[in-house]
C-alpha cells in the first residue's frame, strides 16, 4: 500500500493544483512543493529507517502490492520496490522538488494546468520504476509520454511543437513494438504453461528459442534506446531538451532518460538474459559509439542548452555499456551513473534556464564575460560543469570510472573507445563555461546573480552531487541486492536449456 | 430455469424491436398533433431507454429465434444495446445542435429513431431476407439524415452521394445474395454454412456471391477502396448525423459480417481470408495517410475511422482464421470503444457548430483549451482513445486487437496495425496542437498578467475567433450535448482502467456466436 501511496500523492496533488491553479497560482505552486515534500519524506523514512534500511526478505523485493486488475488477461495491478526502484523513486522526488522550485518564477501562465503536467509525469515515473506487471509497465510508460507532451508544447521555447511531435511519435513507435513484445511473450508463456499472465516474474520462466528471444528483445531494446536515448534512436532528444522549459528538460533529462536504462537493466536482460548476452557485443558498441558521438555533437553545439542536451546521450552510452557488460562493478557504475547524470544535467539545465531568462537567448556566440556579473552562477556553473565531466569526488566520477573498469574485463576495444569520451567531455565542459563566463566582461550588459530560492536549488544538487562522490556507501549498499539478482539472472541459461516443448 | 414463453408467436426476445416501433408511431403521432423540440426528443429518448430497459426480459426469452429471420441471441442483444445507447447519445447532441440551426427539427427524430431500428434488426439478421430488410430500412433513413440542413449545399451533396452509392452497393449485395441462392437453394445462415461446407471446393458461383457481399458490406464500412464516400459524407453531414453514421451504421454492419462470417468460417488459406486482410491492410494504411493530409477536422476523424476499420479487421480476421473466442470479444470489445470514441469526437464538433455551418476546420480548434477546456478536454480524450494511449478505452481496444493478432499468428498485419497506429499519432496530436495554440497575447481570463502585444491581436485572442467564421464561440457548452460529453468522457477513461467489467459482459454475450 505504501507504494500506492507514493502514486497516489503525487496524482493527487496534480488535481488539487490543478483545481486551485485556476483561483491562485502560489497556491498550485505550495500545494505541489509540499506533495512532492511530503511524498520524499516518506521516501526517505523508508529508506533510513523503515524496510529500505534492513536486508531485503530471500524474494528480494523490500515491498510488493499486488490485485487483481484485468483478470480475463491476468494482469494485476503489480508495483515491487527493490534497491535499485528505490534509488530511483528518491532520485524522482528529489528532482520533482527542484523541477517545481525551477519553475517557480519561469512559469506564469496556465500555472494550474503546468504543475497538474508536472506531477502526473513524476506519477507516471515512479510508476515505471516499481511496475511488476509488464502491461501496468506498459501503462505509467505511456502515462508519463502525455503530460511531458503537453508540458514541452504548451510552455516551450520558440520550436515547441515540431520537437513535442517528434518526442511524441519517437517514445510512441518504440512504445509500441515494446507492447508488441509484451504481447508476444504473453502468448509464448500461455502456449506453454497455459496460464495468461502478464507478471514480469512469471514471464521469466518462459522457454523461448534464441530466434525467438532476440526478437523479442528487439522490441524492448528499440522502446529503451530511444528514451535511453542511444545513437540510432536520440534525434529527438536534442529538440525536445532544447524547446522544454526548464522544469521540463530537468525532468526529461533527469527521469525520463533514466527509464529507459532501468527498463534495460530491470526487463530487457533479465527477460532474455541468452538473447542479451548474444546482443551484448553490438550494445556494448552503440554504448561506446554513443558516448564518443555525443560529446563531438556537443562541442559542435551554438546553442548552450542542446550543447547540455547532446551531452546526456554522450553520459548515457556508459550506461548502455555498463548494462551489457553486466557484472556487478559495471552495474554499480551504471546506478551510480544514473543518478549523479540525474543531479547533474538536471543543475545544467537549471543554469541554463536561469541564464535564459535573464538574456533572452541561449545563444553562445552571444555570451562571454559574465564572471564578473553573475560571480555566484558562475561558480555554480563551473562546479556542475566538472561534476559532468566526471571529476574526482564528484558522483559522475564514480559512475565513469565503476563503469569502465566493470566493461574492460567483457570488452576490452570498447571500453578503450569510451574511455576516448572522456577527452572530448572535458573540451565541452570547457567551452560550457569558457564562453559564457569568462572573456571581456559585455559593457552595457548588466542582470541580477542568483536568489536565495536559486542558490538553495543548485546548493543542494551539489550537495547531493559531493555527498555520492565521497561517501557512495549508502547508495552502493541499497542497491547490492538487488544488482546482485540482476547479475544472477542475467547468467542463466533456463530459456533455451530446452528446444521450445510442444513444437 | 428460465420461465417458458407463453407470448403467441414468441415475440419475447422482439420486445426491444417493438419498443421502437412502438416509439416511432408515437413520435410521429406526436410531431403531427404539436410541434415541439423538447418533447420529441423527451419521447425519443424514452422509447430509446424503454427499449434498452426490455433486454433483459428478451434475454429470458427459452427460445430466441423469431421466424427464420431473426435470431436475438445475446450477442444481437448486446449490439442492440450498444446501439440504443449511441443513439440516445446521438439524439441528445442533435437537440443542442438542431436548436442552433433552427429547421424543423421534430421529424429528425423520426428518422434517427427508423435507423435505429434497421441498425437493430441488422443485429439479429440471421437471413438474408432480414439483412436486406434492416439495411435498407437504415440507408434510406440515412439519406434524409444526411441532408437534414438543407440550408448547407454540402449536406445536399453528401446526401445525394450515400443515396446513388448505397444504392449501388445495395444492388451489389443483392446481386451476390442471387448468386449464392442460386447455387445452394438458401438465405439462411445457418443452412448456408452447413451447405458450403459439403459443396464442392472451388465453385464460381459460391466465391463470386461473397466477392459481390463483400463489395456491398465494404461500403457500408467505409474500407479500402470502397471508402470514397466517407470523407465527403462525413463532411458534408451534420455532425450528430456524422456521429450515426460512424458508429451505429457500422457496428450494426460489423455484427452481421461476424454473425455471418464466424458461421461460414474462413481459413487460413482461403481467398476469402486474402482478400480480407488485403482490404485491412489497406484501409489501415490508406486510411492513415490521406488523413495526414487533411486540414478539416471531420474528414481527419472519416479517414481516421476507415483505418479503425482496417485495425478492426485484424481482430476480424483472428476470429475467421483461429475461431478463437478471444479475437471474437476483441471485436466487440474494439466496437464498443471505437463507437464510444467516435462519438465523442463528432459530438465535440457538434457541440462547437453554430447557426450555419459546423465548426470542424482544424481552425474552429484552434486554442480551444483555452475558450472551452470542457469540450478540448473531451476532445482531447477521445483522440487519445483513437490513437490508443493507455488510460482510455482505445488502448485497452488495441491492446486486445493486437493480442488476439498475434495469438492468431498473423503477425505481418500486427506490425503493419503499429506502424499504422503510430502514423496516426501524427495527425491526431495536430488537432491537439491546434487546440493549444494559444495566440501571441495572452487571453484575458487566464490570469493576473498581461504582456505586451497588439491590442488587436489580444481581442482576437480573447474572443477566440478565428477571422469569418460564424460558429458558436459562446463559453458555455449546451446542456444536453454537455451532459452525453461529459459521460462519454467518464466511459472512455473507465474503459481504459476498468475494463473487467465489460469484459465479462462480451465475454457472455459471444459465448452464443457460432
Amino acid at each position: 500500500m505504501t507504494l500506492v501511496l507514493w502514486i497516489g500523492i503525487l496524482l493527487g496533488g496534480g488535481v488539487l493544483a490543478w483545481i486551485a491553479g485556476a483561483r491562485s497560482p502560489r497556491a498550485a505552486r505550495w500545494i505541489c512543493l509540499l506533495a512532492l515534500g511530503l511524498d520524499l519524506c516518506l521516501v526517505a523514512d523508508y529508506w533510513i529507517s523503515g524496510p529500505g534500511s534492513v536486508a531485503p526478505p530471500a524474494d528480494g523485493w523490500m515491498t510488493r502490492f499486488q490485485v487483481s486488475w484485468i483478470p480475463s488477461f491476468g494482469i494485476d495491478f503489480h508495483l515491487g520496490l527493490d534497491g535499485l526502484s528505490l534509488l530511483m523513486v528518491a532520485l524522482s522526488l528529489f528532482l520533482g522538488v527542484l523541477a517545481v522550485g525551477c519553475g517557480w518564477k519561469e512559469v506564469q501562465e496556465r500555472v494550474g494546468f503546468y504543475h497538474f503536467n508536472l506531477m502526473w509525469v513524476l506519477a507516471g515515473i515512479l510508476g515505471v520504476f516499481m511496475a511488476l506487471d509488464l502491461f501496468l509497465f506498459y501503462f505509467f510508460w505511456e502515462l508519463m509520454v502525455i503530460p511531458m507532451y503537453f508540458l514541452i508544447v504548451i510552455w516551450g521555447h520558440e520550436n515547441k511543437t515540431y520537437a513535442a511531435l517528434k518526442f511524441f511519435l519517437f517514445t510512441q513507435t518504440g512504445g509500441l513494438l515494446m507492447l508488441l513484445s509484451i504481447i508476444g511473450l504473453a502468448y509464448f508463456h500461455y502456449v506453454q504453461t497455459g496460464v495468461t499472465t502478464f507478471d514480469s516474474i512469471q514471464l521469466m520462466n518462459t522457454t523461448l528459442s534464441l530466434r525467438t528471444a532476440l526478437v523479442l528483445m528487439m522490441g524492448f531494446f528499440i522502446a529503451f534506446a530511444v528514451k535511453l536515448p542511444s545513437l540510432p534512436f536520440h534525434t529527438w532528444l536534442p529538440d525536445a531538451h532544447t524547446e522544454a522549459p526548464t522544469a521540463g528538460s530537468v525532468i526529461l533529462a533527469g527521469l525520463l532518460l533514466k527509464t529507459g536504462a532501468y527498463g534495460l537493466m530491470r526487463f530487457g536482460v533479465p527477460l532474455f538474459p541468452e538473447a542479451a548476452r548474444v546482443f551484448a557485443p553490438a550494445a556494448m558498441a552503440i554504448g561506446a559509439v554513443s558516448i564518443v558521438y555525443g560529446s563531438i555533437c556537443a562541442i559542435g553545439q551554438t546553442d548552450l542548452k542542446r550543447l547540455v542536451a547532446y551531452t546526456s546521450v554522450s553520459h548515457l552510452g556508459f550506461v548502455l555499456l555498463g548494462i551489457y557488460a553486466g557484472n556487478r562493478i559495471a552495474l554499480q557504475g551504471v546506478v551510480m551513473q544514473m543518478i549523479a547524470h540525474g543531479l547533474s544535467s538536471a543543475g545544467l539545465f537549471i543554469l541554463v534556464g536561469l541564464l535564459q531568462e535573464r538574456i533572452h537567448t541561449r545563444d553562445i556566440g552571444k555570451m562571454g564575460g559574465f564572471g564578473s556579473i553573475v560571480p555566484k552562477m558562475a561558480a555554480f556553473s563551473l562546479i556542475i560543469a566538472m561534476a559532468g565531466m566526471g571529476f574526482p569526488g564528484m558522483a559522475n566520477f564514480l559512475g565513469e570510472m565503476l563503469t569502465l573498469i566493470g566493461s574492460f574485463h567483457v570488452n576490452a576495444v570498447w571500453t578503450i573507445v569510451a574511455t576516448a569520451g572522456l577527452i572530448t567531455a572535458t573540451v565541452y565542459t570547457l567551452l560550457f563555461f569558457q564562453k559564457p563566463f569568462h572573456g571581456p566582461p559585455p559593457a552595457s550588459w548588466r542582470f541580477p546573480d542568483l536568489s536565495g530560492r536559486e542558490v538553495a536549488i543548485l546548493s543542494s544538487l551539489v550537495i547531493c552531487l559531493l555527498w555520492l562522490g565521497l561517501y557512495p556507501k549508502a547508495a552502493f549498499d541499497t542497491a547490492d541486492p538487488a544488482l546482485a539478482r540482476l547479475q544472477e539472472r542475467a547468467a542463466t541459461t533456463t530459456q533455451t536449456a530446452a528446444a521450445e516443448p510442444g513444437k | 430455469m428460465q420461465p417458458v414463453s407463453m407470448m403467441p408467436l414468441n415475440l419475447q426476445p422482439l420486445l426491444p424491436i417493438l419498443v421502437l416501433s412502438a416509439a416511432i408511431v408515437v413520435v410521429l403521432l406526436a410531431v403531427s398533433i404539436r410541434r415541439n423540440h423538447g418533447f420529441s426528443l423527451f419521447l425519443t429518448l424514452a422509447g430509446l431507454a424503454g427499449a434498452g430497459a426490455v433486454i433483459p426480459l428478451a434475454r429470458h426469452a427459452a427460445v430466441r429465434q423469431v421466424t427464420p429471420l431473426l435470431l436475438l441471441d445475446d450477442f444481437a442483444l448486446f449490439i442492440v444495446a450498444i446501439i440504443l445507447a449511441s443513439s440516445f447519445a446521438v439524439a441528445l447532441l442533435a437537440h443542442s445542435y438542431l436548436q442552433r440551426r433552427r429547421e424543423n427539427p421534430e421529424e429528425f427524430y423520426i428518422l434517427l429513431l427508423l435507423a435505429t431500428l434497421g441498425t437493430a434488426i441488422l443485429a439479429g439478421a440471421n437471413h438474408f431476407a432480414s439483412l436486406f430488410l434492416g439495411l435498407e430500412t437504415l440507408s434510406v433513413s440515412l439519406y434524409a439524415m444526411i441532408s437534414y440542413t438543407r440550408s448547407g449545399r454540402l449536406a445536399v451533396e453528401a446526401g445525394l452521394k450515400y443515396l446513388v452509392l448505397a444504392g449501388a452497393s445495395s444492388a451489389f449485395l443483392l446481386f451476390g445474395m442471387a448468386l449464392l441462392y442460386a447455387e445452394l437453394g438458401t438465405l439462411q445462415f445457418e443452412d448456408l454454412a452447413a451447405l458450403m461446407t459439403t459443396a464442392p471446393p472451388g465453385g464460381v458461383l459460391i466465391l463470386a456471391g461473397i466477392g459481390l457481399m463483400i463489395v456491398g458490406a465494404g461500403f457500408k464500412l467505409a474500407v479500402v477502396p470502397f471508402h470514397f464516400w466517407t470523407p465527403d459524407v462525413y463532411e458534408g453531414a451534420p455532425a450528430p448525423v456524422t456521429a450515426f453514421v460512424a458508429t451505429v451504421s457500422k457496428g450494426g454492419m460489423v455484427a452481421v459480417l461476424l454473425r455471418f462470417f464466424l458461421q461460414i468460417g474462413m481459413p487460413r488459406d482461403s481467398s476469402l481470408f486474402y482478400v480480407m486482410s488485403a482490404i485491412a491492410v489497406a484501409s489501415m494504411i490508406v486510411g492513415n495517410l490521406l488523413a495526414l493530409l487533411q486540414t478539416n477536422v471531420k474528414r481527419i476523424l472519416a479517414y481516421s475511422s476507415i483505418s479503425h476499420l482496417g485495425y478492426l479487421l485484424v481482430a476480424f480476421l483472428a476470429g475467421g482464421a483461429a475461431g478463437s473466442k478471444m479475437a471474437t470479444e476483441a471485436v466487440a470489445f474494439y466496437l464498443v470503444a471505437y463507437m464510444a470514441t467516435s462519438i465523442a469526437s463528432f459530438g465535440v464538433v457538434s457541440a462547437m457548430s453554430g447557426t450555419d455551418r459546423d465548426a470542424d476546420s482544424l481552425e474552429d480548434f484552434r486554442g480551444l483549451y483555452w475558450r472551452k477546456p470542457w469540450l478540448a478536454a473531451v476532445m482531447t480524450v477521445s483522440l487519445m482513445s483513437l490513437a490508443g494511449i493507455p488510460l482510455t478505452a482505445g488502448f485497452i481496444g488495441k491492446f486486445y486487437v493486437l493480442a488476439a493478432g498475434m495469438e492468431a499468428s498473423l503477425y505481418a498485419l500486427v506490425i503493419l496495425l503499429v506502424l499504422n497506429s503510430a502514423v496516426g499519432v501524427f495527425y491526431y496530436l495536430r488537432v491537439v496542437v491546434a487546440m493549444l495554440w494559444t495566440p501571441e497575447t495572452e487571453h484575458a481570463g487566464a490570469g493576473a498578467h498581461a504582456p505586451s502585444g497588439t491590442p488587436a491581436l489580444a481581442h482576437e485572442g480573447a474572443a477566440g475567433l478565428p477571422p469569418g467564421t460564424t460558429a458558436s464561440h459562446a463559453p458555455w457548452v449546451p446542456l444536453t450535448a454537455g451532459a452525453v460529453l461529459s459521460a462519454l468522457l467518464l466511459l472512455l477513461v473507465w474503459l481504459g482502467v476498468q475494463p473487467a467489467p465489460l469484459q465479462k459482459v462480451i465475454e457472455s454475450a459471444v459465448m452464443t456466436l457460432k
